[in-house]
């Protein structure tokens, strides 16, 4: 194998891949993302949004670290906790947030709900609320594109809880088996619903060689840093494009919300998520840093703005969208030949 | 501007919770993310975090107070140096509870207005076509020759599973494939059935068209959660965006002394599942008109096969388009006494039991139902008009199987024709036995669905 799996964990916050066009883009996505997930918590409370709802908030700067190092055709797949994937894959927050509310307007006209949004156009292969099944369907994504004979990726993202699934491990094999262009990226957030990783995974410290086995190279990221995560998925798409087979990427990062929101959060301290917070966060990292490289405050306060402006907008088409008319019941089972 | 907090709705489940604790009091400033209360739901105690920034200006539930309605508003976040508006809650709330009610609203009217489902076409069954010229081949032959010409005539279709390519197929029905097609399109598996039923799925999601070969159907089992979680309901989980044009293929049912885990017909699991079509063949026609149309099929399409009858002899029309609609059961002998219901190596069974019938003056009819789902069920309830007697047979167990699926849709359709009560023959309700004698005492066979004709006429 090419690439000795290596840890970039302490090189993570000094790294210089994004110039201050890049760190513009990302501030705005993860913020938008931010900013989509509190007003989503905010419509559940108010029993706008039913059922489960898994919010993104903390792990802003993973998605968007590696949407910036994606190109047109390639896809993406994930589980349940996908609204910030879609929002970085540019899919419009008034659908997402109007398949939140179940209204006809939405991505899946209101059949598929918070767990289950996909686009064609975005190359968006959802939202899967089975835990693990996402990374067998991933490098089938990947499958079709060796398939095809493209040089797209599958980026196949699951949290460190989905990696003690034994179809990870079924699809590890195949993907190096067969040399599928794959990214795997691990989203350590820490706690598998109330289940922390040392509790659940004899792997902890470095589930980015789960795939040494197999030969699949590795790498531990600071998720909480978006340009760490730039530099390593461009390494990671880099390694899948030029046909070497698989890529694992383990994504150190933060859930600051519940696992969905009835979570009692008994299993950590209160501290522990204010010291991330505070000490940690992926957009205050990149606001400094913006300010730092001579950006003006005004600039940012006029992105917020804005970005207010298109989350409201969201909410209020989400709010005023019609339901599905009951006829939507019989529809889209099959297709019809 | 002062905005209202209401009580959160914090589980699925939750309509009213106690304000257990206020952590902040008014006149504190919070920001976002900042836990403001512990409140006591159905499920748990839990933190309340902020949303908007301000300074708490008024507390408009007190701490201990039981049974708060969710979203009834808790308290008043003002700006910073703002004023507290007085009398209770602010002019703008955190959001239009109108909404709430709406949804209540349109959520009664279509209970009220609940579409019926879609009514069951029961007109006259169309004559079966005439493909003309026929010539004798196997049940083997008609399956891997239908791969063939779907392979030819679409380069998005190809045949995955385990020892389909060198091995030339574990029941030799992949025979020549991978000569023909390579081993970019006649793919081997490891034995991992629910590693490659995922990945053969998510190719089907960008538009290919995988046949999946399972060894015996009974180990689609490890991979079950793939055909019906993920290629089953994606389409109507995408709202019609994302269908999955794919074939699970396998032996299905008894083969001979291989044990309880080696033993089970899937019928009835996979004709369970909306957004999934089921077809078992019986004869070599069947095998491969229905095989060449579930490949062609936009929707997922399981294709129950039968290990026993693989090297079984029968006409088969040789015209190069040659294919079969699924949905369309063929009465493989008419009779106007009894109508005999089966699918598979269970319309053998029948046919037997017909002929024995026929030396006894019962002239029995015998469906082949070739589609499990959709179930032709115009076609039965047709010939229930003509023979008032119906007798289902199947290799599955009696519990939930199709006959009893049948049984209850001619209720629903035909009670009126009938003259005696419908009659099941079914696997008997045990896991398979191994010994000889016992396996053959646990499927069904030719004298019983006699037996249970006789009893109706």
């Amino acid at each position: 194998m090419a690439d000795t799996p290596t840890s970039n964990l302490a090189a993570g916050r000094n790294d210089p891949s994004l110039d201050t066009e890049g760190l513009k883009r990302a501030f705005h996505d993860m913020l938008l993302i931010r900013r989509f997930e509190e007003r989503a918590g905010q419509l559940y409370g108010m029993g706008l949004i039913g059922g489960f709802c898994h919010l993104y908030i903390g792990q802003e700067a993973v998605v968007v670290g590696v949407q910036m190092a994606l190109k047109e055709g390639d896809k993406i797949i994930t589980s349940y906790r996908d609204h910030g994937q879609m929002i970085a894959a540019g899919m419009d927050p008034r659908g997402v947030m109007a398949e939140l509310t179940g209204r006809a307007t939405g991505y899946s006209r209101g059949k598929g709900g918070s767990m289950h949004m996909f686009s064609r156009e975005k190359n968006f292969y959802g939202g899967h609320g089975i835990v693990g099944a996402q990374v067998a369907l991933g490098i089938g994504l990947a499958f079709a594109n060796k398939y095809r004979g493209t040089d797209e990726v599958s980026m196949t993202y699951f949290g460190e809880g989905a990696s003690n699934q034994g179809q990870v491990y079924e699809s590890f094999n195949l993907a190096a088996l067969h040399k599928l262009p794959c990214v795997f990226v691990i989203e350590n957030n820490r706690y598998g619903m109330g289940t922390s990783v040392e509790r659940s995974s004899a792997a902890s410290q470095h589930l980015w060689r789960n795939g040494e086995p197999w030969g699949i190279p590795g790498k531990q990221v600071d998720g909480m840093d978006v340009s760490a995560v730039n530099a390593a998925t461009r390494e990671a798409v880099a390694y899948c494009r030029a046909g070497n087979g698989p890529y694992l990427l383990e994504m150190s990062t933060y859930r600051y919300r519940g696992h969905s929101m009835s979570d009692p959060a008994k299993y950590r301290q209160r501290s522990e998520v204010d010291e991330i917070r505070q000490k940690h966060d992926p957009i205050d990292h990149v606001r400094s840093q913006l300010l730092a490289s001579g950006v003006e405050e005004a600039e940012l306060k006029a992105v917020e703005d804005g970005i207010k402006a298109v989350v409201a907008d969201a909410t209020e088409f989400a709010k005023t969208s019609p339901e599905p008319d009951p006829a939507e019941l019989y529809t889209d089972v099959l297709v019809e030949a | 501007m002062a905005t209202d907090i209401l009580m959160p709705a914090l589980s699925p489940t939750m309509t009213e919770g106690k304000i257990a604790r206020w952590l902040k009091k008014e006149g504190d400033k919070v920001s976002s993310g900042d836990v403001i209360a512990e409140i006591e739901t159905d499920k748990a105690t839990m933190e309340v975090e902020a949303v908007d920034e301000g300074v708490l200006g008024r507390i408009l539930v007190p701490e201990g107070t039981e049974g708060v309605a969710v979203n009834a508003p808790i308290a008043v976040l003002v700006a910073d140096g703002e004023s507290v508006p007085e009398a209770g809650g602010a002019a703008q709330s955190a959001g239009p509870s109108a909404a709430p009610e709406k949804v209540e609203a349109a959520a009664e009217s279509a209970t009220a207005s609940k579409p019926a489902a879609a009514p069951v076409a029961l007109s006259a069954p169309e004559p079966e076509k005439d493909w003309g010229e026929t010539s004798e081949i196997t049940v083997r032959e008609a399956l891997r020759d239908a791969m063939a010409l779907e392979m030819r005539r679409d380069p998005d279709v190809f045949l995955i599973g385990e020892e389909v390519g060198q091995y030339q197929g574990a029941y030799k029905v992949s025979q020549g494939l991978l000569d023909e097609f390579g081993e970019g399109r006649v793919i081997d598996m490891p034995i991992t059935e629910h590693g490659f039923t995922g990945m053969a799925t998510g190719a089907a999601l960008t538009g290919l068209r995988p046949i999946v070969e399972f060894m015996t159907m009974n180990f689609s089992m490890q991979a079950i959660d793939h055909i019906i979680n993920s290629a089953a309901k994606t389409l109507y989980m995408s709202g019609g965006q994302m269908g999955c044009p794919i074939v699970f293929r396998a032996p299905n049912g008894a083969a001979s002394r291989v044990g309880a885990q080696h033993s089970q017909c899937y019928a009835s699991w996979y004709g369970h599942v909306p957004g999934l079509k089921v077809v078992a063949p019986w004869s070599a026609a069947d095998a491969k008109g229905l095989l060449r149309a579930a490949i062609r099929d936009p929707n997922p399409v399981i294709v129950l096969e039968n290990e026993m009858l693989y090297g079984h002899k029968f006409q088969c029309p040789v015209d190069e388009d040659f294919i079969l609609p699924i949905g369309k059961a063929k009465i493989e002998r008419p009779g106007k006494d009894v109508t005999l219901v089966g699918f598979s190596i269970s319309v053998g069974t029948a046919m037997a039991a017909a002929d024995i019938l026929a030396e006894q003056g019962i002239d029995a009819e015998v469906i082949n139902l070739r589609s499990i789902r959709p179930l032709d069920i115009a076609t039965i309830v047709e010939s229930v008009k003509k023979t008032s007697r119906l007798v289902t047979v199947e290799e599955g167990w009696p519990f939930a199987g199709i006959g009893a699926e049948i049984v209850m849709q001619i209720i629903e359709h035909a009670f009126d024709w009938l003259d005696a009560p419908p009659v099941r023959v079914a696997g008997v309700d045990v896991p398979m036995p191994f010994a000889a004698n016992l396996e053959k005492l646990a499927l069904p066979q030719p004298d019983w669905v006699v037996d249970a004709v006789r009893k109706l006429v």
